[in-house]
């Protein structure tokens, strides 16, 4: 057997009069790849958060190298060969990748920071861990994936034997996802040991070689990644089976409900991102667009729900022409709209979820009479939500920022279904929600068709795709390549239109 | 990273928490927002009382004499009101453009606006009745403050212009504008002061004993402007463009129209701060009157947190300083400075949350969230 780095024995942690992790107990071999696996809120980042030395246990020890100790701070974590890179990255926007990596620990030569030889120090680490990245360019102006790398290389700058990645792949594209697992299994090799946490279970299968699962702040299981599948970690990880497959009868389409045509949106950066796109939706189905994001999905939704501005082409509601109306008027007009960006678009965080369930329904009459908000109705409708939505909260006036990602995300949902819309836009509906919230979020998708809303459905999830659409329409380039019925679709020649292979 | 990262273990809860069970302790834990200025306020009178005495004044005696002066007497009593009234209603400015995350430094500005104003209506048509005569110049006043301020919010949301700067330079024009004014066409004839004529007598407000009307107005407003923002979609807009803009977008609301009228509130309120001056107090525009109310606002508002209630005891503080501080200087040649002294002391120690960090062992969230507003 090989070398024991790290070693959990019994960890207890309470914030309040809440257990986050009971007597937990893990072991990690030098070289091993390990997966945390489990439902938003099961306790994982609490217990990476002790490992960094970022909060301190309240009882257990970890013993590092053989050594019990307590982890004071990331410092002493960092000097005992751990490394961590957060969910949300800690990068200097402004500063260039070697000023990130250097940043703490910064050579010098006189008194004067010594630039040349940082540089030279990262190029070398770029090239021997394999993590390519331009030493001089601005973070700004990088895309999500390599600031990723920057992180890791920033944390194997300081002689790391244990890497900590919290929902590395949360936030990377499908490629980047890949190049990353690749990463990951050659450090691995290299002899640095892994732990991650993730919510997807084919990374876990991809890459890990044990998996922990953690449900409720304690470990429930602990397997090899070569005894198990898909549907067995499934089962751990919520207690019981979870139905992957969504079950759904034959949709039935009427009118057309959504209707796009010839459709151009710049992104941010001026950039033409929506090229002559058109696409319908009719009631009673669900429209999923597949497609490797930035392919001009967010911009297309954003102009749907008048969110950015229309350069030219059309969007009609019914026979409605709502080209260039404000988010105001299209809300008004039947379109629920489940953002990709639920903290910065979909929820206020220091507002209680009863205001978070009325976000964009505040000065509607049920809820305000003649300018005054109704709070007796506003806390009726947020009751019955959280209820409907099993929403897990200590109350309705607890604030939206307290809840976990899955319970954050279903606050969302719940809004956009509540004014029982003619069209719902959902937009990576499920992006960092656990499984058992996927699958009651998928079923009320389902629902809201069955009962005549048209739905579009946007996911960077090719099987989120192909378990709930009716018909798929593939983007590229910004607009559709190719639109086929989703029963029967044929994963890979959807993945070859994606990449581009249509023409 | 590792500064970072030290920072936020520093934020992250600790364990179960400490004394839990004990009534007084989560009587104070629950109204931390009363029990930090008020601790900051011991501490400030502490370090004054220390300061006294190196002058070798008995610090008692100087305090007594302060309070004497303030509360002591009816005179002192409808001066202490007199100068409350304005710092309620430039507190309140403060405090509502804070809510959709705008820091208006302006409110300064925006008073002389209203003072001006009122004085204006106040004089040229002096021969109107009160009846008239106090309404029509209490709408222009607050309608000046408005304006003036609207500029800052149109500057911002059509180009982007941090309203911190607009809002310190359009003060120094304001007052350059009000002293031309006072020194050149509207000076009173044949007099040797900066100043307009006196406003006609029907346009004075009235006191009752020592409550002056304006501070009856200024309470009502409080409530009103707490109402407002605590029940209203109105408050629920303000409050949603001030935490999350792109969630407000999201929801519907016109950030810019949302922002823009926020900011008029503002400007009115404290425009109507200098209405009150000249209606109630100085009877005229003088330009040595109406000298840092508007930002004495910043002071309430930040000691309030943004909450409208709030700015009355913090008003009360500000005004009972104020007013006795002639009388500190008188009985012990103490220079009035020192008030200003008790007041930065108070306001660092409330802002810089080492109190609840000590005595509750946590940043005051609420804090946090007022300051992020600040940078937008």
């Amino acid at each position: 057997m090989s070398e024991v780095l790290l070693e959990l024995d019994g960890v207890t942690k309470w914030f309040g009069p809440v257990k986050a992790n009971t007597d937990i107990s893990m072991k990690v071999n030098r070289g091993e790849i390990i997966a945390l696996l489990g439902e938003n809120g099961a306790g994982k980042s609490t217990l990476v958060k002790q490992i960094f030395g970022l909060i301190t246990p309240d009882s257990g020890t970890i013993t590092v190298k053989g050594d019990p100790t307590r982890i004071k701070d990331p410092r002493d974590a960092i000097g005992r060969g751990i490394g961590m890179v957060h969910q949300h990255f800690q990068l200097v926007p402004v500063m260039t990748v070697t000023e990130n990596i250097i940043l703490g620990f910064e050579p010098v030569k006189g008194l004067n920071l010594d630039l040349d030889s940082a540089r030279t120090m990262v190029v070398e680490a770029s090239d021997r861990y394999g993590l390519e990245v331009d030493p001089d360019a601005a973070i700004e102006d990088l895309p999500v994936g390599t600031q990723q790398r920057v992180e890791i290389l920033k944390a194997l700058s300081k002689k790391v034997d244990l890497l900590i990645l919290d929902e590395p792949t949360a936030v990377l594209t499908p490629q980047e996802t890949d190049e990353l697992l690749g990463v990951m299994k050659a450090l691995a090799a290299d002899g640095t040991s892994i732990v991650f946490i993730t919510h997807k279970l084919r990374e876990v299968l991809a890459v890990a070689d044990r998996v922990y699962v953690l449900r409720q702040g304690r470990v429930v299981g602990e397997v090899a990644t070569k005894d198990t599948d898909q549907a067995g970690l499934a089962t751990m990880m919520v207690g019981r089976a979870v139905v992957l497959q969504v079950d759904k009868d034959e949709a039935t389409p009427a009118d057309e409900v959504l209707s796009v045509r010839d459709l151009v949106v710049q992104d941010d950066r001026k950039l033409p991102a929506v090229n002559g796109m058109n696409l319908t939706v009719r009631a009673g189905e669900i429209v999923g667009l597949a497609g490797v994001e930035g392919n001009g999905q967010r911009e297309l939704v954003e102009a749907i729900a008048g969110m950015r501005k229309v350069v030219s082409g059309s969007v009609h509601l019914g026979t409605e022409d709502v080209t260039g109306k404000s988010p105001h008027h299209i809300h008004a007009a039947g379109v629920g709209h489940v953002p990709e960006d639920r903290e910065k678009h979909g929820l206020v965080g220091g507002y209680s979820i009863a205001d978070n369930l009325v976000l964009n329904r505040f000065d509607e009459p049920e809820f305000a009479n003649r300018g005054v908000r109704n709070f007796g109705a506003i806390d009726a409708n947020a009751e019955a939500y959280v209820k409907e939505f099993d929403i897990r909260t200590s109350g309705i006036h607890a604030t939206a920022g307290s809840l976990s990602g899955g319970n954050k995300q279903k606050v969302v949902v719940a809004r956009e279904m509540s004014a029982e819309p003619r069209l719902l836009i959902a937009a990576q509906p499920t992006r960092g929600v656990d499984v058992g919230s996927i699958e009651f979020i998928h079923s009320r998708i389902v629902d809201a068709r069955d009962k005549g809303a048209a739905v579009l459905l946007v996911s960077a999830e090719l099987d989120e795709i192909l378990s709930l659409s009716d018909r798929i329409v593939v983007v590229h380039g910004g607009h559709a390549v190719a639109e086929m019925p989703g029963a029967g679709a044929n994963r890979q020649e959807i993945g070859r239109l994606m990449a581009g292979g249509g023409h | 990273m590792a500064d970072t990262d030290v920072a936020k273990a520093r934020t992250a809860p600790t364990g179960t928490p400490p004394k839990a069970g004990n009534p007084v302790w989560e009587l104070m834990v629950r109204n931390q927002s009363i029990v930090v200025p008020i601790v900051a306020l011991v501490l400030a009178f502490s370090i004054g009382a220390f300061l006294i005495r190196t002058q070798g004044v008995n610090p008692a005696y100087a305090y007594e004499s302060l309070f004497r002066a303030a509360l002591g007497t009816p005179e002192g009593l409808l001066r202490t009101f007199q100068k409350t009234t304005p710092l309620i209603l430039t507190g309140l400015a403060v405090s509502v453009a804070f809510r959709v995350g705008l820091f208006n430094i302006g409110a300064q500005g925006q008073l002389l606006c209203g003072a001006m104003g009122a004085a204006w209506v106040g004089f040229t048509m002096k021969d109107l009745p009160g009846i008239i005569l106090i309404p029509l110049a209490t709408v222009v006043g607050v309608l000046l403050g408005a304006m003036w301020a609207s500029i800052a919010a149109l500057l911002k949301t059509s180009r982007g212009v941090h309203e911190v700067i607009s809002t310190i330079m359009l003060n120094a024009i304001a007052i350059g504008i009000m002293d031309t004014l006072v020194n050149y066409p509207l000076q009173a004839p044949g007099d040797d002061i900066a100043r307009t004529p006196e406003i006609g007598a029907g346009a004075k407000l009235p006191e009752f004993g020592v409550v002056p009307s304006g501070f009856i107005l200024a309470l009502i407003l409080a409530l009103v402007s707490a109402w407002v923002l605590k029940r209203t979609t109105t408050g629920f807009k303000f409050d949603t463009v001030g935490k999350n803009k792109h969630a407000a977008g999201y929801a519907g609301i016109g950030i810019a129209a949302t922002t823009i009228y926020a900011m008029a509130l503002s400007g009115g309120l404290a425009g109507l701060a200098g209405v009150v001056e000249t209606l109630g107090v100085v009877h005229r525009y003088e330009s040595t009157s109406n000298n840092g109310l508007g930002f004495d606002g910043v002071t309430i508002a930040l000691l309030a947190r943004a909450n409208p209630m709030g700015t009355i005891p913090a008003a009360f503080l500000v005004g009972i300083l104020r007013s006795g501080a002639a009388k500190l200087q008188f009985d012990t040649q103490i220079q009035p400075e020192i008030v200003d002294l008790l007041l930065a002391v108070t306001l660092l120690l409330v802002s810089i949350p080492i109190i609840a960090q000590v005595i509750f062992r946590k940043r005051a969230a609420s804090q946090a969230a007022l300051s992020s507003g600040w940078g937008a």
